[in-house]
């Protein structure tokens, strides 16, 4: 190895290989991690260990509503799976219909909870003073909404952007996958707030 | 916000190969402010350089006003039963004294040194993202000017041209710097409470920006050669500082977010009487502030780890020992929270495993004390002024290291708790650790930040004098706390016997501050007429001593290529095969990112959202408006960060010169 004058190398070499971009939104992800987890954390304590939470859960819940819910969000990320992959294939037209797919998916979800919250405020009598029940159940499926709604407006920026001219499927291809490692990772951490905020009611 | 642009389509262009200027205006047709002088320059910059020693700038402003409300603290309990200041202020002085050292002063400088430092030490051009970081430092002075700007409107009350309608007269922030549920309660604090949660939000968004950045460009932007086990251990340590910001800030934020929603929205997270659960804030807040604590000190072994193997001329004892170190007291820092707990009554099992835990993160700092000595013994030692300080930090960081080992032992600390010897404690670990290393690296560093080499000798009356004041000032302390002197009280009666006591370190305050005062007029009077530095004044070991003094706004003419450890003294003294190589420059030139308003214009959003939701809890009208006008210039000044492309421009280094 010659070293006075190495010009093998490349002056925009990566380390690791993996976008930075790409890297920077998993950092990101792994940081919202700790934002659920302490919202959740929160719900569970006050549910499970304090008695006095002021309401029962089971008969606010409608876990029919909110299964459906759940599947149409998950069903978004398959949306989402196959706009990433049109894209970094070059097929504009395939990406922007799954995209259209994973905005009215993530739409639905969103009508979904906001019916939801409707009915819990309006029927069930449930608000964020409702006990530390309403607190911890509004502000934590309220911060998730407030972050797919955030996605949804990403998303939809990507498809106004797609009919510019400035649009470039090969380079925009890495821009896509991030908001796409997003939009999974709020599916995901929807999968645990069901489980450990619903579902659990029901055992 | 057009987002259709009809630009002529154009392939999205970084740069334009074979022109060396500006693309002048940027995608959405505005001139973008390259090459721009003045305060525009620093307005717009995106160079790493510049922004650190802004964040330096801002940082020492704030530790002159957290020592100024320290000082009349210390003016207060000077003599027993005084009444100087309110007892009302006295609250107020000691929670922004707290804030503003914390997360004002200790940390932003730490900022200044990661920004300055990092991609001069990895070989890199800049940060993986240049307006990110510009956005970081602006959105900390939005949450920084958040809080203190209820001291105005604290003066306003009192001249009668402010009241808030919750009937507090209370608006600086009073319920101490770790806000314990139920005080932060609407029952029993007004809107200074609010200030000091709108401003700590926007300051963790800044420090969780500025962090993911660091890690990013840490791992991807070293130099060819720059392996993970040959950066430097500043660099290590700012990894280890960024991955603990970003874990540890999340559960503040959350515990912030709560308390707000329990204030503004009528939440009941912490409303006793509706289910809510005081100690749950605690939990939430030490989560986050016991890493807080090593957020504030790795940093500073960092520093300290790279000047004493500099003015030892020996490489430092254990490189691998030392990051190894570092990363377990990361590991670790995440779980022992709870023994800031321990007289809350947690139960014995958690308080053993809470004892056993922090007894046990006592080992990795004792090595790496270890390694230090290990690093003096046989070397040829420089006391020069960054030695002097180094070496002070060594001794005072143990001094308050050893009563952190006495907080560990549960039973023990009942003792202790909220008495003096623990203000005590931390004052050894903040001032004697991380004030006094960061202050090592100033007298280090600053002759390659501003080109100029320190003038005289004051350096050693600054080292001298601040280590006294420290002394001074917390030694007595200790046993304040353990003849029980409770800490945050507002005066003491006569009889008590703390007088004497009391009246040493508030002179021993008043030494520190003179010896803070000292350093700056050095740092100015160097900045002024010091002469010129060259590259590598003292003999340094890492790539930042290559580049020129002050550095050029490219940093590295051409990439080094990097083949050992402390490779600039592998260059100058090894072998020939460690010599530090290039990487063929670009005959274009130096790709440079262009400068930008819209990180500026971002966190603007944030300054009138923060202020203008503490406002609305005073009953201000329209406030709730204007605060969502706040949140849409954040967004606003997002979309045209993004879509104004991300433009550059080409510098060739014989050119800049």
């Amino acid at each position: 190895m010659s070293h006075a004058q190495d010009s093998s190398l490349p002056a925009d070499h990566i380390p690791t290989g993996l976008d930075s971009k790409k890297l920077i939104m998993w950092l990101f992800l792994a940081s919202d991690c700790m934002f659920f987890g302490t919202l959740i954390t929160t719900h569970l304590v006050y549910r499970k260990i304090y008695e006095n939470i002021g309401v029962d859960p089971i008969q606010i819940f409608d876990i029919e509503l909110t299964t459906a819910s759940s599947f149409i969000l998950l069903m978004s990320s398959l949306f989402m799976a196959l706009a990433v992959s049109a894209i970094h294939k070059g097929n504009v037209a395939s990406f922007r219909w799954n995209l259209i797919g994973v905005i009215i998916f993530g739409l639905l979800f969103l009508a979904g909870q906001v019916y939801e919250f409707h009915h819990f405020v309006t029927h069930s009598g449930l608000t964020l003073s409702s006990g530390t029940f309403g607190s911890t159940f509004y502000l934590m499926t309220g911060t998730h909404g407030v972050h797919v709604a955030m996605g949804i407006v990403w998303l939809i920026s990507w498809l106004i952007y797609s009919f510019t001219a400035r649009f470039n499927a090969h380079q925009h291809a890495v821009d896509v996958e991030t908001a796409g490692l997003y939009w999974h990772f709020v599916d995901i951490i929807w999968i645990v707030i069901f489980t450990a905020v619903y579902l659990i009611e029901y055992v | 916000m057009s987002l259709t642009t009809t630009h002529p389509s154009t392939t999205e262009t970084v740069a334009h190969p074979g022109t060396d200027d500006a693309p002048a205006r940027s995608h959405l047709g505005l001139k973008r402010p390259d090459h721009s002088t003045g305060w525009k320059d620093w307005l717009t910059t995106v160079d790493h350089k510049k922004i650190g020693i802004m964040y330096a700038i801002f940082a020492l402003g704030f530790l002159i006003m957290g020592g100024i409300e320290a000082l009349v603290i210390r003016a207060q309990l000077a003599v027993s039963e005084n009444n100087l200041v309110s007892a009302e202020t006295y609250n107020q002085l000691f929670t922004m004294h707290g804030t503003t050292m914390v997360f004002l002063a200790v940390m932003p400088l730490s900022s200044a040194f990661f920004n300055f430092l990092v991609p001069l030490q990895i070989g890199a051009r800049d940060v993986a993202f240049p307006r990110l970081n510009a956005f970081s430092l602006w959105t900390f002075v939005a949450g920084a000017v958040v809080i203190n700007l209820s001291w105005l409107f604290q003066a306003a009350n009192a001249l009668g041209w402010f009241t808030p309608v919750d009937g507090f007269t209370d608006i600086v922030p009073s319920a101490g710097w770790f806000g314990y549920a139920p005080l932060t309660g609407d029952q029993y604090s007004g809107i200074g409470t609010d200030f000091w949660i709108y401003g700590l939000q926007v300051l963790g968004i800044a420090s969780i920006a500025a962090s993911l950045n660091f890690i990013v460009t840490i791992i991807n932007f070293r130099a060819p050669g720059m392996k993970m086990m040959r950066l430097p251990v500043f660099v290590w340590m700012t990894l280890i500082t960024s991955i603990l910001v970003i874990f540890a800030f999340p559960p503040i934020t959350v515990a912030l977010a709560e308390l707000m929603f329990d204030r503004t929205f009528g939440a009941n997270f912490f409303r006793v009487e509706q289910g809510g659960q005081p100690i749950l804030w605690q939990h939430l807040f030490w989560v986050f502030g016991h890493p807080e604590v090593y957020i504030l000190i790795l940093p500073a072994m960092g520093i300290i780890s790279e000047i004493l193997p500099v003015f030892s001329r020996k490489p430092l004892f254990g490189y691998s020992l030392i990051i190894f170190s570092g990363a377990v007291i990361g590991f670790l820092g995440f779980a022992v929270w709870s023994h800031h707990m321990f007289t809350t009554g947690l139960g014995k099992v958690a308080t053993a495993a809470f004892s056993l835990l922090t007894m046990a993160i006592a080992v990795p700092t004792g090595v790496k004390i270890f390694n230090w000595i290990g690093t003096l013994w046989g070397g040829k030692i420089k006391f020069s002024v960054p030695m002097v300080l180094s070496l002070g930090f060594i001794w005072m960081f143990m001094m308050g290291g050893f009563s952190g080992i006495m907080h560990s032992a549960a039973p023990a600390d009942a003792q202790q708790q909220d008495s003096y010897f623990v203000v005590a404690h931390f004052h050894y670990v903040l001032i004697g650790g991380s004030i006094l290393s960061l202050l090592a690296g100033i007298y280090f560093w600053l002759p390659k930040a501003t080109g100029k080499m320190w003038v005289g000798k004051l350096g050693y009356w600054v080292s001298g004098v601040v280590i006294v004041g420290l002394n001074l000032t917390f030694f007595p302390m200790h046993f304040l706390g353990m003849i029980g002197m409770p800490r945050r009280t507002h005066t003491y009666l006569e009889g008590t016997g703390w007088q004497p006591m009391n009246l040493v370190c508030t002179i021993g305050a008043f030494v520190l501050a003179i010896g803070i005062f000292m350093f700056l007029w050095d740092l100015v009077r160097t900045i002024k007429k010091g002469k010129p530095a060259g590259n590598d004044p003292w003999g340094g070991r890492t790539l930042e001593w290559t580049t020129s003094s002050p550095p050029a706004s490219y940093n590295f003419a051409e990439t080094p290529i990097v083949h050992s450890r402390d490779a600039l003294w592998a260059h100058k003294h090894g072998n020939a095969a460690l010599r530090i190589g290039s990487v063929k420059a670009d005959p274009h030139g130096i790709h440079m990112p262009s400068q930008s308003w819209f990180p500026l214009f971002a966190s603007t959003g944030f300054l009138v959202l923060g202020l203008s939701m503490a406002l609305k809890q005073a009953g201000v009208p329209y406030c709730g408006y204007i605060a969502i006008g706040g949140l849409c210039i954040t967004v606003v000044g997002i979309y045209l960060w993004a879509l104004e492309g991300p433009g550059g421009y080409h510098v060739k280094p014989e050119e800049a010169k």
